[in-house]
């Protein structure tokens, strides 16, 4: 006689038994995750830029880019490129909607990250290259961004854990994420326990050494350095 | 165009959608507020109790912070036995959020000199006093604009929950979708969707923007 405890020991034998399945998922959210990131990372570098440019024009797109995007839920986004694209006649993988749906949501985050690191840079910097004869691509590529990149880190690290959280969203889509495996392995055997605890672990295998990573790092630059911070402690604990 | 919209905004589609609105909103309410206290209470815990309690806080706050709400959402509508499944949901959002709201809080303690338990003790105030009147007063008013991003985000969590067949707003959305085939009334559904949220979050998103202005010159 089988134990009827959710969580008996049988359910987890039984589980593991399917690791395949489980592995499979592990690895399609490590897959879009790392897509995601680095068009989140494009997006958000591109558009914070922008966004502290002095043409009018550019800055209205950058404004209305980030405005949109973190103020729709991730979930109609997702389903707009999932159903509305479809009906329309635009079929694409869902593969390619989770890189896509989660790396454009967040990029929209890394962007106001980018604006903020920018705008910490003093204005002298600027006027110094500009006296230089640099270009605006120029000061920008060699003199602003890489000394904005030591303090935009901790919050980079931030967003990235809740990138990797967010690609969850394509299990509502069924897009064979871990999420998604976990959920059908729970629905089909009813082993709903050992089923979600292990795909929690997995999740937090991958985002809590970012994590702490992030906030041992920003507490060091705190203690040993003297550049202005643009973001609180408290501003960074923000998900999306 | 006009019969597009007369016939997507049908009296009852708009009154169903009114409803997932109302749902949308009033989950958020609750979810926050408690979120707030609870998470406050996890906050305080975290900062200032060194032993049992503040690493049960700590092991709290890190598990519900790198694992994704969905999880918990499915977590609780599927493994806890009591309660409606929007009661469920809710929960699952509400113990979500208050890790979030932990670390916002413990971010506005790390501001707070530890002169101020000091220069409160010697004037005879008791601990719940000198958090009550003297700490959380200067912790809160420096987390404002973290805190109300955060319900940016919690009305925008809210939309998980269509997952579960609760039918807030986003849900109530999908469920009109049904029944229609055409490209343009599909279109303006989601558009409806998207506008309902963006009134919502982007007027939020204002109040965050001229309370930070306001602050910036105060300081």
């Amino acid at each position: 006689m089988k134990s009827s405890n959710p969580f008996a020991l049988w359910r987890w034998e039984k589980m593991f038994g399917q690791w395949q399945m489980f592995g499979e998922g592990f690895l399609r959210t490590i897959e879009v995750a790392a897509l995601a990131i680095i068009l989140a990372l494009v997006l958000g570098v591109v558009f914070g830029v922008i966004s502290t440019s002095n043409n009018k024009i550019l800055r209205g797109i950058a404004r209305v880019y980030v405005e949109f995007f973190q103020n729709t839920p991730l979930v109609i986004q997702v389903f707009f490129m999932y159903n509305g694209l479809a009906i329309a006649g635009l079929r694409l993988s869902v593969f390619t909607i989770g890189v896509l749906g989660v790396g454009i949501y967040h990029g929209a985050y890394v962007s106001e990250v980018v604006k903020a690191g920018i705008h910490s840079i003093p204005v002298g910097q600027v006027e110094a290259a500009k006296s230089q004869g640099f270009t605006y691509v120029q000061y920008m590529r060699y003199i602003i961004l890489p000394q904005t990149i030591k303090i935009i880190l901790p919050p980079l690290t931030n967003q990235a854990v809740n990138l990797i959280k967010n690609t969850s969203v394509l299990a509502m889509i069924s897009g064979f994420d871990l999420m998604y495996m976990a959920d059908s392995w729970a629905s089909s055997s009813l082993d709903y326990g050992p089923s979600y605890i292990f795909a929690g672990l997995l999740y937090f295998l991958l985002c809590f050494p970012l994590a702490t990573w992030a906030r041992k790092y920003e507490e060091r630059l705190k203690k040993n350095d003297s550049t202005h911070l643009p973001f609180d402690a408290a501003e960074e604990a923000i998900t999306c | 165009m006009l019969e597009l919209f007369q016939n997507v905004f049908t009296p009852s589609n708009v009154q169903f959608l009114a409803q997932g609105m109302g749902l949308t909103l009033l989950l958020s309410v609750i979810i926050i507020i408690t979120s707030v206290i609870f998470g406050t209470i996890l906050g305080l815990l975290r900062s200032y109790e060194k032993r049992f309690f503040g690493k049960v806080a700590s092991f709290y706050i890190e598990m519900f912070r790198n694992t994704p709400l969905l999880l918990w959402i499915l977590v609780c509508c599927f493994m806890i036995p009591l309660g409606t499944v929007v009661m469920r949901g809710a929960l699952a959002l509400i113990l979500y959020t208050s890790a979030v709201i932990a670390e916002i809080v413990r971010g506005g303690l790390n501001s707070i000199p530890d002169g101020q338990f000091e220069a409160a003790k010697s004037q005879g105030f008791t601990l719940i006093q000198t958090l009550a009147y003297i700490v959380l007063p200067q912790c809160f008013k420096n987390i404002i604009p973290s805190l109300l991003s955060q319900v940016i985000t919690t009305v925008k969590d809210t939309s998980f929950l269509q997952v579960v067949a609760i039918p807030e707003y986003t849900r109530s959305g999908f469920v009109v979708m049904g029944r229609y085939t055409q490209t343009a009334e599909v279109f303006l559904i989601f558009a409806t969707l998207a506008v309902g949220y963006f009134v919502i979050c982007f007027s939020l998103s204002m109040v965050v923007r001229t309370y930070q202005k306001r602050t910036s010159i105060a300081r």
